[in-house]
């Protein structure tokens, strides 16, 4: 057996703060291969801190620690800034959860895409702009020459995510952190970006962690979930039987979401138990 | 019969570097008073747009605009703001990044002159399901569900008659989604809320609304009731491929 893209031992994140240390991210153990690792989870459940520690994007006063964090063969958790470089943007890349916030807001977005493929790949300008402009109109932007020249602000929601996307998958990494990358999307066009995700997990052998609140999408993209809680992992199981989850937040997760075919007057909501953080 | 938000003829253009963007092309509704109007659509399909015109933040044509029977006048009064309070798609832009979540609540009431501010904040925060722990936190200290529920709570904190809601819940998790949507679904019962909600889930849409717009490319191609949604009764194809696609991804058409 091949040795795992990823594998993560003890993964915690803790931010000191005035009225004590928030504990965001505890002991997250697993491995991912060439494959689509869904993540879902309550809100501030560390979903995003877990991406950024594994980026090293983890702002100060952050503290992140772990017994063991190997990507393809080499241990991130020594790594230093020049290496992170190397790696970021190249062989690890994140599309984050407030797009127009990533986006350099004084750049045209064409420029912006530009760059990433000239900082990472070995190809001319002109050859820069045409992957640029290819991968907008990948990602169904209806004109991509017109939103090339435009700024963040000039972007609707959906657009200024799906030019983030674009701006992530240019330079094709071998790992994708994908948080919320769809959820400014149309179902339409969702579905689109997630074929494009989907073709380069089965043909590029790319990893992909697929951050998500759509159950709907999880269970039908992902090969395997992690659920998060109070900054754990609860439980690991492959999607296909996420309806059949066993751990009773799963369970209250899945009977929360409204249903187009079920209508219902009152949504259910979870009632949280302490003891699911033992 | 005039209704709470009336809205005949929208027309809203952008220009910039010599380019003009039509991103409204003359679209027509009425919300009644008490009423939640949806609207979905493509994305870039001007959504947003007919949001920010009815709160007068976007420069608009219209043979009218009114709310309450009023015209929308592009500076608004005091009175004005607190009669329509809007939620913006996105989160992190709308919150001021050097204000702790209670400055950012704080705020609204001082300019609107309430009393008991602590008691206010403590409440609204509450309601949306964040914790004291929370209260005195930058945006960039919160995760990204936790800011929209700051968004949420500033809109909710002044008891306005309208919301405007645009993707309230995108960046919540189901649970949390669940307490939100059932929180907005109190205070319309209580309050005669009037909502307009856009949102990609169709699922979050129907369940709160009544009557549901179908937007693309800057027109309303199809007005329909919830139970029409749910039940086939789409008449136009766009409308009929969104609710297919809300079913989930099928690997199926992705291997082609
Ligand atoms: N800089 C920071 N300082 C203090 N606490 C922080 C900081 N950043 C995040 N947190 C806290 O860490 C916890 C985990 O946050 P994270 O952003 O990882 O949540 P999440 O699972 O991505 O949630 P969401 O689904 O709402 O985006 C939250 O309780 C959040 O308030
Ligand atoms: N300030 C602006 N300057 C120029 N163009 C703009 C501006 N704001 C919006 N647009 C354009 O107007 C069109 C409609 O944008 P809008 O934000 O209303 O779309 P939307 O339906 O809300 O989409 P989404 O679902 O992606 O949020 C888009 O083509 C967008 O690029
Ligand atoms: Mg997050
Ligand atoms: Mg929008």
């Amino acid at each position: 057996m091949t040795a795992p893209l990823l594998s993560v031992e003890n993964l915690s994140v803790s931010y000191p703060g005035r009225s004590g240390v928030t504990k965001a991210l505890r002991e997250a153990s697993f491995t991912l291969g060439h494959e689509r690792l869904g993540v879902v989870g309550e809100s501030g459940s560390g979903k995003s801190t877990m991406g950024r520690a594994l980026l090293g994007l983890i702002p100060k006063p952050g503290v992140v620690t772990a017994s063991r964090m190997d990507f393809d063969g080499q241990s991130l958790l020594g790594a230093s800034d020049a290496d992170w470089q190397k790696l970021r943007g190249r062989r690890l890349s994140m599309i984050m959860q407030d797009p127009k916030y990533s986006l350099n807001p004084v750049r045209r977005i064409g420029d912006q895409i530009v760059e990433t493929c000239l900082l990472h790949l070995d190809i001319s300008r002109r050859e820069a702009e045409r992957r640029a402009l290819d991968m907008l109109e990948a990602v169904k932007i209806r004109q991509p020459d017109a939103v090339f020249q435009q700024y963040p602000h000039q972007l609707s929601g959906g657009m200024g995510q799906r030019a983030m996307i674009a701006m992530m998958l240019v330079a094709e990494p071998d790992l994708l952190i994908a948080d919320e990358p769809t959820s400014a999307l149309d179902v339409t066009v969702q579905n689109e970006v997630l074929r494009i995700l989907d073709d380069l997990v089965r043909n590029r052998g790319m990893g992909l962690i697929f951050i998500s609140h759509n159950l709907n999408i999880v269970s039908s993209f992902c090969d395997r979930v992690l659920i998060m809680y109070g900054g754990r992992i609860l439980e690991q199981i492959s999607a296909r039987d996420l309806g059949a989850a066993r751990h009773p937040y799963t369970r209250a997760l899945l009977a929360a979401a409204p249903s187009l075919d079920a209508p219902r007057a009152t949504l259910a909501t979870v009632t949280r138990d302490p003891a699911w953080l033992e | 019969m005039a209704g709470m938000i009336d809205v005949q003829d929208l027309r809203v253009s952008f220009h910039a570097d010599g380019r003009s963007v039509h991103a409204v092309r003359g679209v027509s509704f009425s919300v009644a008073e008490g009423e939640s109007f949806g609207i979905v659509g493509e994305s870039g399909s001007g959504k947003s747009t007919v949001l920010k015109a009815i709160a007068g933040l976007v420069a608009s044509e219209s043979s009218t605009l009114a709310v309450h029977g009023r015209p929308i006048a592009q500076r608004r009064t005091k009175a004005d703001r607190r009669q329509l309070q809007f939620v913006f798609q996105d989160p992190y832009a709308s919150l001021h990044p050097r204000q702790t979540a209670d400055q950012i609540l704080r705020e609204p009431l001082i300019i609107h002159g309430l009393d008991r501010h602590d008691a206010r904040i403590a409440a609204a925060l509450d309601e949306v399901g964040l914790k004291p722990e929370h209260r005195f936190r930058y945006p960039h200290q919160l995760s990204g569900g936790q800011r929209q529920r700051v968004a949420i709570a500033r809109a909710l904190i002044l008891r306005p008659p309208i919301l405007l809601l645009d993707e309230p819940t995108s960046a919540l998790d189901v649970s949390v989604q669940a307490e939100i949507l059932n929180l907005i679904a109190r205070l319309k019962q209580a309050n005669r809320l009037t909502i307009i909600l856009v949102s990609h889930d169709l699922g979050v849409v129907a369940h709160l609304c009544n009557r549901i717009a179908i937007m693309q490319a800057g027109k309303l191609v199809e007005v329909l009731t919830a139970e029409e949604l749910r039940n086939g009764g789409a008449r136009e194809a766009y409308t009929r491929e969104l609710v297919e696609a809300s079913r989930g991804f099928t690997r199926a058409v992705a291997a082609l």
